[in-house]
């Protein structure tokens, strides 16, 4: 766990990105996970959807911006929906310095809405990235019948 | 017949005749070419991803394709390898599909498999550099041939190359055609299970057109005097 500071969330919080084909799911997920962690006081959540033109797709310029806007010097946890969003970071990370993403920045091999409420929670509780990368996937044990 | 125009005794059959091998300037007028090929079959394309995927290839591809030509021609790196990573790094950042990682990642791994210094690669290490290229793509999305998907045109296409360049192209042309009875295993068309067999993959259809350019911009260099 990092240093945390009570009301106003942890000092240095884990980012989270919100990769999907579609803006306004990306940041239709982001609202309802800072909502439903408590408002995430302090955690940098940021949704990239979406092409720049208005179209579905994967923008890689929005991925590294929304990482960088996220990155608070703790790790940046991604969580992306299907296809090109998933292979476009992947691709990224294959790359030297890792294609523009800030350092220690991974992939989380999570279902999207639920990964990203437990990332967003955990983020605000203060759990460092190792912590919010095994709450996000362990959504994937929350079964529904 | 390729075979006759080899002349250099030991460069693949159809490879560029002299042994100057492949230089910066080859990397770039193959994938001017492709980048051609693309624009042409755009519609092609997209017909082909709207009976199994979501209809929007051949526009993502040209797209890609045109920002590639755009760069090119701006700043053209000095070196095939350092050509090929800075196409890679552009089709990433501009297609917006599935395929600009898939075909970003096989042009930035074969470049960086031919590093970014040497001036000239032989025909054999250009095609040691695409095999490796072409697995990475398959490593990039967990997929083998057989799953209908581009790697079914890139594979049997990587492994023809060290014959030559055009046994490259039959093999690619041959594979993409062949991705018709095959049940999708990967993307969107994988959802619609046996819907998708009687459809060519429009990611194999695409990947044969970048290889016949390649064997296409071969020929040219192989044809015309040695400078």
């Amino acid at each position: 766990m990092t240093e945390h500071t009570g009301r106003g969330g942890p000092a240095r919080p884990v980012g989270i990105v919100l990769v999907s084909h579609s803006a306004e799911a990306a940041e239709a997920v982001v609202r309802l996970a800072a909502a439903l962690a408590g408002g995430a006081a302090g955690v940098p959540l940021e949704p990239a959807g979406g092409l720049p033109d208005g179209g579905l797709g994967t923008s890689a310029e929005r991925i590294t911006e929304a990482a960088r806007r996220a990155d608070r010097g703790a790790g940046v946890a991604v969580l992306a929906d299907l296809g090109s969003a998933v292979l476009t970071v992947r691709a990224l990370l294959a790359e030297d310095a890792g294609g523009g993403l800030p350092p220690d920045t991974r992939l989380l091999d999570a279902p999207f809405l639920e990964g990203a409420v437990g990332a967003a929670v955990t983020a605000a509780a203060g759990g460092d990235l190792a912590a919010v990368t095994a709450a996000a996937e362990d959504a994937y044990r929350l079964r529904k019948r | 017949m390729e075979r006759d125009r080899a002349q250099d005794g030991g460069a693949p059959a159809g490879a560029p005749r002299g042994a100057a091998g492949l230089d910066a300037d080859f990397v770039v007028r193959w994938l001017t070419a492709a980048a051609a090929a693309v624009d042409r079959e755009a519609d092609r394309l997209t017909e082909l991803d709207a009976a199994i995927g979501d209809a929007d290839h051949g526009a993502n591809m040209r797209r890609g394709f045109r920002a590639v030509t755009g760069t090119l021609a701006e700043d053209p790196p000095a070196t095939p390898g350092a050509v090929l990573a800075l196409a890679g790094r552009t089709l990433v950042s501009t297609v917006g599909g599935a395929s600009g990682p898939l075909y970003g990642t096989l042009l930035r791994r074969t470049g960086g498999e031919l590093g970014t210094e040497a001036p000239r690669v032989s025909s054999a290490e250009f095609a040691a550099a695409l095999a490796a290229g072409v697995a990475a793509v398959g490593a990039l999305g967990g997929s083998a041939p057989g799953d209908k998907t581009m790697l079914d045109a890139l594979v049997p296409a990587a492994e023809a190359l060290p014959e030559s360049f055009d046994a490259a192209r039959r093999a690619a042309v041959a594979g993409a055609l062949a991705t018709v009875p095959l049940r999708a295993r990967r993307g969107r068309a994988s959802l619609l299970g046996d819907r998708s067999i009687g459809h060519q993959d429009p990611g194999a259809a695409s990947a044969a057109l970048l290889v016949t350019a390649l064997a296409e911009t071969a020929a040219e260099a192989a044809g015309s005097p040695d400078d």
